[in-house]
This record gives C-alpha cells, sequence and structure tokens, in this order.
C-alpha cells in the first residue's frame, strides 16, 4: 500500500514538474484511443439519426441561409484580396516582412468527456497527418486553443480558457498588448495586469497579437465584458469572453503557417535552435 | 482456490472497461455533474468480494488507465483508488457481513476518501477548486451500490469468480 501510495504521488509529482512522461502518456494514449472512439459512437448515432430525420423543408431553409450567407461572404473576401495587396504593398515600404500564408486542416471533435477540471478536448487527426505540438487551433470564429499532446490517430487541445494557458493578445481598436489567461471555471479570459489608466472599455475585440510566436497574429480571441477597479487588486480587473464557441463547435482548423521558421520552431519545442535564429 | 484463480478474469476486463466507458461518456450538462465514481465503485466491488486477486496494486493500474483515458495528472486517480482498496482490502470480513445497506454506507466513506484525495491534488497542484456540487457525485453512488452489488455479485457467481 505504502509502495502504491508513494509511487502515485511520485507520478503527481514528475507529470506536473517535469515533461518527461509525455512521451509515455502518448504511447498509453493510442491504447485509450479505441475507448474514446466507442464512447464517441453513441453520439455520433444520435446526430446521425438528427440529419435522417430533418425534413425537405428544414434542408431547403437551411440550403437557402448558407447559400446567402456564402454568398455574403465571397463579397467580402473580394475585398479581402485587394486589402491583403495593398497591407503588404504598405509593409513592404515600411520595410517589415509578414507572412500571411497558411495552411489548414479540418479535424473533428470527438465527443467525449475528459476530467472536468481541465479544459481540453480530443480531435480525431494526430501526427499521421501532420499535427504537432503547440500547433494552433481555431474554429469558425475564432481562436479556440492549441495542441499538448499528440499520437499517430489523435490529438488533446488545451482550450484558451483553461487555467494553465494564456495567449498574448492586443485590443484590435488601439493595439494595447495584453496576456489572456484562463479562467478555468466557466467560459472566461482574465486579462492580466492592465494598467490602472489603461483605455480598454467593454465590447472591445481581442485578437492574437502574434507575440508568442505560437498563433498567428490578428485572429479574433475574445470580447472584453466586464472592465472594473477593484480596490484590492493593484491593476485593473478586466474580464473577457471568447468568440469561439468553445462548447459547441464539432469542427475545428488546424493552422500551420507557411513560415518555415515559426515552423521550425515549434516542432522543436522549447529547444533553443541554434543557426536558424537571427 | 489456486485451481480457479485463473477464470473469469474476463469479466473484471469487462466491468473495469465498462466503468471506464461510462466515465467520458458525453452527458447532458445538466446531469454531467451528477456523474457516479463508476470506477471507483467496480473497483471496491472487486476488492471486497476477491481481495486475493484484486488488491492495491490493480486499483492502482485501474487509476492508471482513468488517468490515460481522462486526461487528468498521471497517478491523481491512481492515489485515491490505490487508498481506497486499501481500506476495502483490509476491512473486507467484516464489511462482507454487513446487510446491503450498511455496506452501501461504508462504501460511500470510501468514496468521499475517494473525492478528497483527488480535491487533495487539484488543490496540491494549483488547479482551479471546484464548487460544492464536486460532492453530489458520491451520494450517487451510495444509492447505486446495492444495485450494483446485486448484479456484479450475480454475474460474479456464474462466472465462478465470487
Amino acid at each position: 500500500m505504502i509502495l502504491a501510495v508513494v509511487f502515485a504521488l511520485g507520478l503527481i509529482i514528475a507529470d506536473h514538474r517535469f515533461d518527461h512522461l509525455e512521451r509515455v502518456r502518448s504511447l498509453l494514449s493510442v491504447l485509450a484511443y479505441p475507448l474514446h472512439l466507442a464512447v464517441n459512437v453513441p453520439a455520433a448515432l444520435v446526430r446521425a439519426t438528427r440529419e435522417r430525420l430533418t425534413d425537405a423543408a428544414q434542408l431547403r431553409s437551411t440550403n437557402t441561409a448558407l447559400s446567402r450567407e456564402n454568398l455574403l461572404l465571397k463579397a467580402r473576401l473580394q475585398q479581402f484580396e485587394s486589402l491583403e495587396a495593398e497591407n503588404m504593398r504598405l509593409r513592404d515600404l515600411l520595410g517589415s516582412s509578414f507572412n500571411i500564408g497558411e495552411r489548414v486542416l479540418i479535424a473533428e471533435i470527438l465527443a467525449v468527456d475528459l476530467t472536468p477540471s481541465r479544459q481540453q478536448v480530443i480531435v480525431n487527426k494526430g501526427t499521421s497527418s501532420g499535427v504537432f505540438v503547440g500547433q494552433p487551433v481555431l474554429d469558425a470564429n475564432a481562436v479556440m486553443g492549441q495542441v499538448i499532446r499528440t499520437n499517430p490517430f489523435s490529438s488533446v487541445v488545451l482550450l484558451i480558457t483553461d487555467s494553465d494557458h494564456s495567449l498574448p493578445v492586443e485590443v484590435n481598436r488601439n493595439g494595447l498588448r495584453a496576456i489572456a489567461a484562463g479562467s478555468g471555471v466557466g467560459q472566461g479570459l482574465d486579462l492580466l495586469f492592465i494598467p490602472k489608466n489603461a483605455d480598454i472599455r467593454e465590447g472591445d475585440l481581442l485578437v492574437t497579437s502574434g507575440m508568442g510566436e505560437r498563433f498567428p497574429p490578428g485572429y479574433p480571441v475574445a470580447r472584453v465584458t466586464t472592465v472594473r477597479q477593484d480596490p484590492d487588486n493593484p491593476f485593473t480587473t478586466v474580464l473577457a469572453e471568447p468568440t469561439a464557441r468553445l462548447d459547441r463547435s464539432r469542427e475545428v482548423l488546424l493552422v500551420w503557417t507557411l513560415d518555415p521558421h515559426m515552423q521550425q520552431e515549434a516542432l522543436t519545442g522549447a529547444e533553443p535552435n541554434q543557426g536558424t535564429t537571427p | 482456490m489456486t485451481d480457479a484463480a485463473p477464470r473469469g478474469g474476463w469479466l473484471i476486463f469487462v466491468s473495469l472497461l465498462i466503468a471506464l466507458f461510462l466515465t467520458i461518456l458525453p452527458m447532458p450538462a445538466a446531469a454531467d455533474a451528477f456523474r457516479p465514481q463508476w470506477v471507483a465503485l467496480v473497483t471496491l466491488f472487486w476488492c471486497l468480494a476477491i481481495p486475493e486477486r484484486f488488491g492495491v496494486f490493480a486499483a492502482f493500474g485501474v487509476g492508471l488507465a482513468v488517468d490515460v483515458v481522462s486526461g487528468s495528472l498521471f497517478g491523481q486517480h491512481a492515489l485515491g483508488l490505490s487508498l481506497i482498496a486499501y481500506a476495502a482490502v483490509e476491512l473486507h470480513q467484516r464489511i462482507r457481513l454487513f446487510p446491503l445497506w450498511q455496506q452501501a454506507l461504508f462504501v460511500w466513506v470510501l468514496l468521499l476518501v475517494e473525492r478528497l484525495l483527488n480535491l487533495w491534488v487539484l488543490a496540491a497542484t494549483g488547479q482551479p477548486m471546484p464548487f460544492l456540487i464536486y460532492w453530489v457525485p458520491t451520494l450517487f453512488g451510495l444509492l447505486l451500490w446495492p444495485w450494483l452489488f446485486v448484479i456484479l455479485n450475480d454475474l460474479g457467481r456464474r462466472a465462478g469468480l465470487v
């Protein structure tokens, strides 16, 4: 008994403090994958049945709505292309290089309930599709999180609302930089270390700033919901709500930034990369 | 006993597999907070029924499986499960003589201990504290125990385990 307890405590400490166990864990999670797939079956069945049972009128109305949305998006995209070209031209004038080429892959979230104290989801794409640890994950609206663990068939995504996750953001309105940390309970983000006199208001959109070199810059993250001055807090208390539908999306986008330097760095993880870094 | 030892191992395996399955099965948000500790319940049953075959180290292995499958910290469930398995194995002779409802109360206490140890690990590693509803699943475990005991006991007898 003592042996088991000591062993368990040792494992807890090893897993919490160091990341030597990640390889063991990804090995074992290959074994767990069939179970995850099996758990996904009932939810998939319910979904399939619901799709079967939709009637023609409903399908027609969805179709109309979708084609209307498609038209709107296309119209906006026309403008976007000219804007992108203009942006690149202006950046060329400024002499700063800026790569916005990206490749995405659509993955599906498995309907599996992981431990309630962490905000994680499992997606059905793994290293065999080229997924790597640290890869940003988006949904149709905004940033969702990043990959923290992979095996050949699936990977675990840490959502931005987890208490262990924080990402560099900036206010879209004025470029004020901040760090958005997950609050862990519920679906919220805390903005850390905002000075008392900072220009930030409710309703401000926060976008990724690209400072951490993990997330590509310019993707929406969250919208500020509360700005409050607490007497016991030397900084402004700012709460934000993610614009990604973290609890409802079924499909997510895995993003590869087509910038060899960043990709290389993400692949090698935390190890310093001599030679290629300027 | 040595003759019967290898028999019926599949039943233990299958019951634990089903318990794991139920642990990560997605449920409606309202019901999610009341999910009983399936794995702890099944582990306790085997510890009480066949302590000579299913003991602390088996419980430890089961706990590791829970940690891998549910993505929690390595060893978190292993710690709780091996400790309550120890209590169950030590006291199994007394517990097995209890009427079913008294047994259920004893199991309830062990379920509370398992939750407490989990909470302790969460607190020690700086993860957010759950709300008071965190303790509610133990009550469902208390209500479930008599049914689980009767069903598993019957199955175990048919498989030649108990």
